[in-house]
């Protein structure tokens, strides 16, 4: 099926009911509350006693089919999932949900629920897969007078051919190591950063090199890097995807409080957090069993 | 409460057990909310939390720091990075406005992987003597 036939055989059905006059399965009863507090570890006192009232939160759950399903989905509802598990996308996944609750439901209430098909998108590249997301906006009532309405989303998506469990998981390239650069790597194996120094006029470098760039004199020592640095710059990491790497992510150029400048993850804080002149700590991470590297976290306080 | 007021964070261990009493005490039987086999066979790596689940963790998270008395009106979320067993996620929030006695709160939910829940909360916290949580506002 051409995907363009799909989006305009999905769009006929917004607006057509989902749900016609669907009833609770159970009235709004407190064991099923007791249980919803202690899955969600809500001690909240106005869900307990005799004038407990449900938390609002759950006013899904009254509308809920469980294992014996949705009797009252409408047939128009029915015929968009069908064409869209046919089309092979056959997985679903919720994404937003939009409660507003203008009565409390106390132990008793039976619901009633109506529900139309608000929108269906264009087909969309997720994650998780390639879809269609369908919008749903419902009407719980309590003896005809609203309760409550929720608008749901989902996405209805062909599900990516999962890896094969025995794939080891990507890994992250290795560092070419060399006669020029091995010091660093020696250095980061025993959790030391080391800066090269010119011994021949004192200039500090990095990344390592055979020369100096000032004066020309192949010699030089190291110093030790006191793992105090600021964002001097960076860039987040969007796109392309590379394996063993899960963007967004934020790269820095970290400004070493000995002067020199380093290419590095910027870790312990959101990728979309981290701020030029920030200030970071060195700190070393073990991605694999033969792979550490060195990272710049983000101080304590920044967060906020 | 005043806009711009942080309220305190709150972790949440993701367990298993979690994931999957949040999914039954939602009468949500979806595979990829107890089964890890058939949700692996789905695209995903593991069972993940359910939306139902998430919304009554930020429900709770509000009225544990608004107190008893807080009245929930409107709870909208939207879902980014699953919640996988083994990770942890710590709500955070933020007063966005203040009128009169209820707030609008901007509650994020990160875990390991990134963001897992964006949302606004709008909450009623009556004055003291005026009215019961249980009865709402009139």
């Amino acid at each position: 099926m051409v995907v363009e036939d799909l989006s305009v055989r999905l769009k006929v059905y917004e607006g057509r009911p989902a749900v016609r006059g669907g009833l609770g399965k159970d009235p709004v009863n407190s064991p099923m509350i007791r249980h919803w507090c202690e899955a969600m570890g809500d001690t909240n006192p106005a869900y307990t006693g005799p004038d407990a009232i449900a938390p609002p939160t759950m006013l899904q759950v009254w509308t809920m089919g469980g294992l014996s399903g949705h009797e009252t989905r409408s047939s128009a509802y029915e015929e968009l999932l069908a064409l869209l598990d046919g089309a092979g996308y056959t997985s679903v996944v919720a994404t937003d949900c939009e409660q507003e609750y203008l009565r409390a439901l106390r132990p008793g209430d039976e619901i009633s629920f109506d529900s139309v098909i608000e929108s269906v998108s264009d087909r969309k590249t997720t994650k998780l897969g390639t879809g269609y997301f369908v919008t749903t906006r419902m009407d719980v009532r309590v003896g005809g007078e609203l309760a409550g309405t929720h608008r749901f989303r989902i996405l209805k998506y062909a599900p990516r051919a999962a890896a094969p469990p025995q794939d080891p998981p990507p890994r992250r390239p290795r560092p070419v190591v060399n006669r020029d650069n091995a010091g660093f790597w020696e250095g980061v194996a025993r959790h030391r950063l080391l800066i090269q120094r010119c011994t021949g006029c004192g200039t500090l470098r990095f990344p390592w090199l055979p020369g100096c760039n000032a004066c020309g004199s192949p010699e030089w020592d190291t110093v030790e890097a006191s793992g105090e640095g600021t964002v001097h710059s960076y860039v987040v990491m969007h796109h392309p995807p590379f394996p063993a790497f899960d963007p967004p992510y934020a790269v820095g150029l970290i400004e070493l409080a000995e002067g020199v400048r380093m290419i590095s993850n910027v870790i312990g804080v959101p990728y979309d957090k981290v701020r030029i002149g920030m200030p970071v700590r060195l700190a070393f991470v073990r991605y694999d069993e033969e792979l550490e590297l060195p990272v710049f976290r983000a101080e304590e306080g920044v967060r906020a | 409460m005043r806009a711009g007021d942080g309220l305190p964070p709150l972790r949440i261990p993701i367990t298993r057990t979690l994931v999957v009493a949040g999914a039954i005490a939602s009468r949500d039987y979806q595979d990829v909310h107890h089964d890890p086999e058939l949700a692996r066979r789905r695209g995903s790596p593991d069972v993940f939390m359910n939306i139902l689940t998430t919304n009554g963790l930020v429900g709770r998270y509000v009225t544990d720091c608004f107190g008893p008395r807080a009245v929930l009106r409107r709870v909208a979320i939207r879902l980014g990075a699953p919640n996988y067993p083994g990770d942890t996620m710590v709500l955070s929030g933020t007063v966005e406005e203040v009128d009169g006695d209820t707030a609008t709160v901007k509650i994020v939910g990160e875990n390991g992987i990134g963001r897992h829940v964006t949302g606004t909360v709008t909450v009623t916290v009556p004055a003291e003597g005026v009215v019961s949580p249980a009865e709402g506002v009139v």
